[in-house]
């Protein structure tokens, strides 16, 4: 039964469909209309138009990304320290909201974050100043922590979950103080989940193109905006594929960062 | 005892960010007036008339066939490969593993975009061949099952590392044929891995936009590309209806499904 041709199929599937798809973007992104070799479309990345659009989207996902571990980290040592923490609870917890559909979770924060709004009602009736972000940067960041959260919370939440206790009992035991012991064994310790949780967050942030559509009222150009403009309102394969190569450098080089600090254990599975 | 009650709270403002939209969107299903902004008094009319939306229940029927075959397929094909992998030299699992991970880590607008590069290709070579081809169902099933593929190896994979192969080769000694014992012994230890696969990739298919989005051509549209659809015109209310009954009927399954093995560990302690 354990015959390398069982994974045949499978890899027969991959290169029709994985690496053959790659190639064909790599193809495009090197080549002008009549097929000849020119890097053009990769150059078209320093327009003005497009090098905004790539530093606004780096610049809310590195932010997106950072807020995503300030509010998982907590939450992830606080589950594994509780007895909710054990059974599927928690898996359930966070893949749950998934079965509304992705769209419409986020559309929903329309309601909430509008002028008049939910939340800007509530902050007006508590005094306080109005609550405007909606069609702006920040509404986009919003959408960024709420729609990729639990992808920053899971991987952190396995591997914490997975240090074994007598580690942190010796340390207490040997006089550190409880922040000592979370400084210097447990977060060392679960420095593989967070780098996934970094990559699992930086990298749908960095190219998404819908959560700027949906909350930043279609004004605001992120580069996977560019891209998807490039493909579907039928301006310039080409170029569409020069701007995923250079999007695709950024992609890898998380990659690269994430596999030297990854050994298996972050995996959010 | 102070910090036990901050863990709870913070533990219950997480949770609340991320079931608000989800109940703005319950609540928003049973507003009687048309515009999501204002509260018209509660109403069932949504409920009613999604039953009579065609295009809405075609699209729903879309997407649950996609869900259902894509996970089906990608099971299939990821547990095999899952399993050969697993008996590989550490070296060659660790290049396989990383093109089991591309479709997982690359960003959805590149997958997207390479597939829709890929198909009118070879639209355009199979027409020269007399052959007509086009973007459709089809392409999205290859899409999702594709997209699919590295969340049932890496639930598998685990479960192949526990498993236990002294009792294989016990079923082997004992006469077992190789299929038999596979079957008999070693499935049933890795049974929960491929279905955790195969309902994540269920929920991943359901979920998904950008790739649909890029492969469906011009039919075979989905919920989510229905909505987006719909993006400019509004929003009609019976998907909130929808969305809320799917909703619902999933947190039921799922309820009773993670209840059973939580009684299990519990067992184990009194012993």
């Amino acid at each position: 039964m354990y015959r390398k041709s069982l994974s045949f199929p499978y890899f027969l599937w991959a290169a029709a469909f994985i690496i053959i798809p790659l190639l064909f973007i790599v193809y495009y992104g090197l080549t002008d209309r009549s097929g000849a070799f020119t890097l053009d479309n990769l150059v078209a990345i320093a327009t003005a138009e497009h090098s905004k659009a790539l530093f606004l989207s780096l610049g809310l996902s590195l932010l997106s990304t950072a807020i995503c571990l300030l509010l998982a980290y907590p939450l992830a040592l606080i589950l594994s320290g509780s007895r909710l923490g054990k059974s599927g609870f928690v898996i359930f917890l966070f893949v749950l909201p998934m079965w509304m559909n992705f769209l419409l979770r986020t559309l929903a924060w329309v309601v909430l974050l509008d002028t008049n709004g939910v939340l800007d009602s509530i902050f007006k009736f508590l005094g306080l100043p109005r609550f405007k972000i909606i069609n702006t940067p920040a509404a986009i960041v919003f959408g960024m922590v709420y729609d990729f959260l639990p992808f920053m919370i899971l991987p952190i939440y396995n591997v914490i979950s997975k240090i074994d206790t007598n580690v942190i009992h010796a340390a207490r035991d040997l006089g550190a103080s409880s922040f000592q012991t979370l400084y210097k064994i447990i977060f060392p310790l679960s420095l593989p989940g967070v780098i996934s949780g970094i990559t699992m967050v930086f990298i749908p942030s960095l190219t998404t193109f819908v959560i700027s559509t949906l909350l930043g009222g279609g004004k605001i150009l992120l580069i996977g905006n560019v891209i998807e403009q490039e493909f579907m309102k039928g301006t310039s394969w080409h170029v569409g594929s020069g701007l995923s190569l250079v999007l695709m450098l950024f992609i890898i080089a998380s990659m690269v960062f994430s596999s030297r600090y990854d050994n298996g254990e972050g995996n959010v599975l | 005892m102070i910090k036990k009650w901050f863990g709870r709270t913070y533990l219950f403002l997480i949770v609340l960010f991320l079931y608000a939209p989800i109940v703005t969107l319950m609540v928003l299903s049973f507003n009687n007036s048309r515009t999501s902004v204002k509260w018209g008094g509660f109403s069932l009319k949504w409920y009613q008339q999604l039953f009579d939306n065609s295009t809405i229940l075609s699209a729903l029927g879309n997407t649950l066939l996609l869900a259902v075959l894509s996970a089906a397929i990608a099971t299939l094909l990821g547990t095999s490969a899952a399993i050969a992998i697993h008996h590989m030299k550490k070296r060659e699992q660790n290049i396989c593993m990383s093109i089991v991970n591309i479709p997982m880590l690359n960003a959805e607008i590149v997958t997207g975009i390479a597939f829709m590069l890929l198909f009118i290709t070879a639209g355009d070579l199979l027409s020269v061949a007399g052959i007509h081809f086009e973007m459709g169902f089809g392409t999205v099933l290859i899409g999702h099952i594709t997209f699919n593929l590295p969340y049932v190896v890496l639930s598998v994979m685990p479960k192949l590392k526990q498993l236990n192969t002294s009792m294989y080769e016990a079923a082997l000694d004992l006469g077992a044929g190789e299929r038999q014992a596979f079957f008999r012994i070693v499935l049933p230890d890795i049974m929960p891995g491929v279905l955790s696969g195969f309902l994540l990739s269920f929920t991943m298919s359901l979920d998904d936009f950008v790739i649909t989005h890029f492969v469906k051509g011009l039919g075979a549209d989905t919920l989510s590309t229905l909505i987006y659809s719909e993006l400019r015109k509004g929003i009609k209310p019976e998907m909130y209806a929808l969305s809320t009954i799917m909703f619902l009927a999933v947190f039921i399954i799922l309820l009773f499904v993670n209840l059973k093995p939580r009684e299990l560990p519990s067992a184990e302690k009194k012993r």
